[in-house]
């Protein structure tokens, strides 16, 4: 299936490349622009980018699958992602991810079945000083416990 | 003592335009342009002692002076804002906080080396932080401050932000040049040095956040008076994030040289409920932990570190009381740089890996003796032998939680679980 950016994103991808000495350096944010067009970065999404950015497909497959903000596969509306580094660890993040895990009934590194969580663990977020953290999209929520967790979870439309 | 970069920081509205200036902002940035010429700068910036806040400790004016004045390529210069040290949230604080000091430290770091494209590489997951700055130079723009013939001086400079996409290793400033150039994070071979070789093939430097929003500060008040603090080889202040089993975790900025435990006994508030330490890891998770016992004469600047058999790195204070497992920790940390890894070299690749398994059979009851010294060895294998530092990195915190806690290590092995008693 051919996937194509719609003429906003078209219009983004020529302003990103302008930004930039060379075009090849405007991979990363013509990614991030690619996965917030298509949801995630399928084969077919890759080729395209690899296509308007003038690079061989292996190439951009290579940087996709190095970065792991990059996402190769459908992934939940809200992406819950914990920190799971030593001070994260030191002030509990096992308990937040087991409770996270219970409440949503899914392993950590699943989406629910109606798409709307994926639970994720992530190496330090530099949320050190306010642990345990996580992340959901783009978000910060720290000072972590099971109450204000049953209470996000609950916001979350 | 007078903060200086936490100067702006619980400031209403502090990352915008109008309160910046309103606390002195962007007066370095007029005085530079109007009175100081590049040469001059790297002078003042050389003679205040400063050094890389990103965790190498390199002086900054001695960096920027070996960019080639005579290349006929563009130099670049990169924020590195990539802050990814476990244990580190210091430049995060800045970015949020402050940062108009943080682009006002990169108009002036452009400046001094000719760079009139600069770049912010800052990691994904600081989206917020991304936007703070992004505001914050749309605003520096509309005023004047960058742009083309900024305030008439003829001078012309970008600034760009570029968001990294998760990828610890991006922090080590040529793998950031990698990925800055749209490509996978992987080091390159030094030499030849980003000064001459760096952003496709021109003269680059790469400074920390840190490192950045100090110069308008030094640049006002001039280098002799930030000389002044501090110690005979670690000048001026520094921040420090302390997390872990501590009372007050947080932020703090500190003149170097302060001692390590009155740091966190003062002003920290020291282990809380009634716990005892049992070891600190000074400068985020890549150096050696300290013993509880070992921290006593240690003080918060490059050389006492280095004199303890440590590093002041980036200065991420990880405080761990009489609770923690250290068999947990020790694998907790090799996890990490098992999982950053940039796989380019075979050493670090396979190596870090061997060093998690290793101490996961060990956390999980299935270790043997002869773990140990085998971790030991993996870990001696890694050191020296990659192409950046970041093998090194992993192995270092590897090999010193062994040295230091081997007895705990051997009792958790022969008893097949953890020694320790639950908090």
């Amino acid at each position: 299936m051919a996937v194509e950016f719609s003429p906003q994103a078209r219009e983004k991808f020529s302003e990103i490349v302008r930004r930039y000495p060379k075009k090849e350096a405007a991979l990363l944010p013509v990614l991030y622009l690619a996965q917030q067009e298509f949801g995630y970065l399928s084969s077919e999404a890759i080729a395209y980018v690899a296509q308007i950015m003038d690079l061989p497909v292996a190439r951009v497959y290579g940087v996709v699958t190095f970065y792991t903000m990059l996402n190769m596969k459908p992934i939940g509306r809200y992406h819950l992602q914990v920190c799971r580094t030593l001070p994260c660890a030191l002030a509990g993040a096992e308990r937040i991810t087991a409770f996270l895990e219970s409440a949503l009934r899914v392993k950590r590194g699943e989406t629910t079945a109606d798409g709307k969580f994926t639970l994720s663990e992530v190496e330090c977020l530099a949320s050190c000083g306010t642990a345990p953290a996580m992340q959901i999209n783009d978000d910060y929520y720290e000072n972590l416990s099971e109450e204000k967790l049953a209470a996000i979870l609950q916001s979350l439309p | 003592m007078e903060t200086i970069l936490l100067r702006n920081i619980g400031a209403k509205d502090a990352h915008t335009l109008a309160v910046y200036r309103s606390r002195g902002g962007y007066r370095a940035w007029e005085k530079t342009l109007r009175e100081l010429s590049p040469e001059q700068v790297t002078a003042e910036i050389r003679d205040s002692g400063l050094r890389g806040r990103g965790g190498a400790g390199f002086p900054t004016g001695m960096k920027w002076g070996f960019v080639p004045k005579d290349s006929p390529k563009p130099k670049y210069l990169v924020c590195n804002a990539d802050e990814s040290e476990p244990g580190t949230f210091k430049d995060r604080v800045l970015i949020e906080k402050d940062p108009h000091a943080v682009v006002e430290g990169t108009l002036i770091a452009a400046y001094a080396i000719r760079c009139h494209t600069a770049f912010i590489y800052i990691r994904g997951e600081f989206a917020f932080g991304s936007r703070r700055l992004q505001a914050a130079i749309d605003e520096a723009r509309a005023a004047g401050y960058l742009g083309k013939n900024i305030l008439g001086s003829g001078y012309d400079l970008d600034v760009v932000v570029h968001r990294g996409a998760g990828a610890y290793i991006c922090g080590e400033e040529t793998a950031l040049i990698s990925s800055l150039e749209g490509g996978k994070g992987w080091p390159k071979v030094k030499p030849p040095f980003p000064a001459t070789h760096g952003l496709f093939g021109c003269p680059t430097v790469v400074n920390n956040v840190e490192t950045l929003a100090v110069l308008p500060w030094i640049i006002e008040h001039g280098a002799a008076r930030y000389a002044a603090l501090g110690t005979d080889k670690s000048k001026g202040t520094k921040l420090f994030s302390v997390s872990g089993h501590i009372r007050r975790p947080g932020v703090y900025e500190v003149e170097l040289g302060y001692p390590l435990k009155r740091f966190l006994e003062e002003d920290c508030g020291g282990v809380p409920n009634g716990k005892r330490l049992k070891g600190v890891i000074p400068g985020g998770a890549s150096m050696p932990v300290l013993r509880a016992d070992e921290i006593d004469s240690v003080r918060l600047d490059y050389e006492s570190m280095q004199q303890a058999g440590t590093f002041l790195g980036s200065g991420g204070i990880i405080v761990m009381d009489e609770t923690t497992c250290m068999v947990k920790a020790a694998w907790n940390i090799a996890r990490f740089f098992a999982h950053e890894s940039c796989g380019q070299c075979t050493p670090c690749r396979e190596g870090c890996h061997w060093i998690e398994k290793i101490f996961h059979r060990i956390e999980n009851g299935r270790g043997a003796a002869k773990d140990l010294d085998l971790i030991l060895s993996v870990s001696g294998n890694i050191m020296g032998n990659t192409i950046c530092p970041f093998g090194d990195a992993a192995a270092m915190p590897a090999a010193a939680f062994i040295k230091k806690y081997r007895a705990e290590f051997e009792a958790h092995i022969e008893r097949r679980q953890c020694t320790v008693l639950p908090s």
